[in-house]
């Protein structure tokens, strides 16, 4: 089937199958492998991209469902100039990664639970609204504190 | 294995009955881990999420009419069918993390036959309908018949959920949900309990209690209902539903829980549901 997508401001059309999973469309057709495969079963959101402006997790989705969707990786969450988006650079500041296997997917759902809550979050919010993101290195800490050094001053 | 995304009722039925094996989807958050769990895979996945009339929430004439595709995030973000049903935006709101309710939906929910799911019992509790488009036309039948067993639906072939109906409640009705899992959060309920009331001043006049998760099928608890009914929800009256709920309770043992475990902390929660729901209709 042809689906067509735009995924981080590009038109990408592509014949895909329809049992093929959004996460591999994006990694194994766009190439874009920021984006990280955890568990394939939906629970660990370590594949959290942005389908319209809303955090889903791409091993739940098939391709053909992301249609005409506007899609945001990880890749195209930072500036063309290659400037940090202020949750990657909260990550940084902050130490909110290890191993980093986790980070893709935690940056994309934080960034979408700061925009999401413009009035601010408190610790249990962001607790709460990363309950779908596993981090195996147990760092949570340091990410709650990236999130929150980003979502105080939304 | 093919995929459809009709953009009409009518497409999806007219789709579902000419491809044998073929079956309606919403949010594919049970639909693609069964499938890559070594479920067989359809001939047809039908998406319904292109329907206008199933990705709706609209509230006239008195009742609601919630779309079966709808994503849950929007039915726990509308702030008037909150305020009217907490209780089922509870239950909707547990299923899955914010990622999941950006896809999940109250009619996969259902079908998904699950004992343990999360947004049915508060939607028995409030007697909603679902209304079901088949071959000949469409019925509508309540929530509580959907189901009859693990992954079991009275519903026939060629048949699947368009939207549910839930009426106005009266004045002074409150609902809650309350569930209890291992873990707080992204986890199946080992329990889980609704409860609806109706208050006079204090004296409660109309009660639904409704369990998750400890029978095939979310079970109602008559005796339970009977003792809020008359009551002041007073001491006496919640050691009734605390004993009617544990004994309405007909659980397996598994890795969550254990049979024994399930049948107390049925009484307890249909207990504090019970309370939480009659201070919201006092409210």
């Amino acid at each position: 089937m042809e689906v067509s997508m735009s995924v981080n401001g590009d038109t990408q059309t592509s014949d895909v199958e329809p049992r093929t999973l959004l996460v591999h469309h994006i990694r194994d057709t766009l190439g874009l492998t920021g984006t990280n495969i955890g568990c394939d079963t939906s629970s660990c959101g370590a594949c959290t991209i942005h389908v319209n402006g809303e955090s889903v997790k791409s091993c739940t989705m098939l391709a053909v469902q992301a249609d005409g969707t506007e899609i945001t990786t990880i890749e195209g969450l930072a500036g063309d100039d290659g400037e940090l988006h202020p949750m990657q650079a909260a990550f940084m500041e902050c130490h909110g990664l290890q191993c980093g296997y986790c980070t893709p997917g935690m940056v994309m759902a934080a960034s979408s639970l700061v925009a999401e809550n413009p009035e601010g979050l408190d610790e249990t919010a962001v607790r709460q609204g990363l309950e779908g993101n596993l981090c195996r290195c147990t760092g949570y800490h340091n990410i709650v504190k990236a999130v929150l050094a980003v979502g105080d001053t939304a | 294995m093919e995929y459809a995304a009709p953009t009409t009722v009518d497409e999806a039925r007219t789709l579902l009955a000419d491809n044998p094996g073929s079956r309606v989807f919403a949010g594919a958050t049970d639909v693609v881990p069964q499938m890559r769990s070594g479920r067989p895979e359809p001939s047809v996945l039908i998406d319904l999420k292109l329907i206008d009339r199933l990705m709706s929430v609209t509230h006239d004439n008195g009742h609601w009419t919630i779309g079966a595709a709808m994503p849950t995030s929007e039915l726990t973000s509308n702030g008037e069918f909150t305020s009217v049903f907490p209780g089922i935006s509870e239950g909707a709101g547990w299923i899955g993390s914010d990622q999941i309710q950006n896809r999940s939906s109250l009619g996969g929910n259902l079908c998904n036959g699950s004992p343990a799911a999360d947004s049915v019992p508060a939607m028995i509790a409030s007697e909603a309908r679902a209304v079901i488009a088949g071959t000949d036309g469409e019925r509508t039948i309540p929530v509580a018949d959907v189901v009859t067993g693990p992954g079991q639906l009275s519903l026939a072939d060629g048949e699947f959920v368009v939207e549910f109906e839930i009426d106005d409640p009266p004045a002074n009705t409150g609902d809650a949900y309350i569930r209890m899992t291992p873990r707080t959060e992204m986890d199946i309920a080992i329990v889980g309990a609704a409860v609806r009331v109706t208050m006079n001043g204090d004296t409660c006049t109309d009660a639904r209690v409704v369990l998750g998760a400890v029978a095939p099928t979310a079970v109602r608890v008559p005796d339970a209902e009977a003792a809020l009914i008359g009551s002041s929800l007073d001491e006496a009256a919640l050691a009734e539903v605390t004993a009617a709920a544990s004994a309405a309770a007909n659980p397996i043992n598994d890795k969550r829980g254990t049979i024994e475990y399930r049948v107390q902390v049925a009484g307890v929660l249909a207990k504090r549901a019970a309370v939480l729901a009659a201070e919201r209709a006092r409210a």
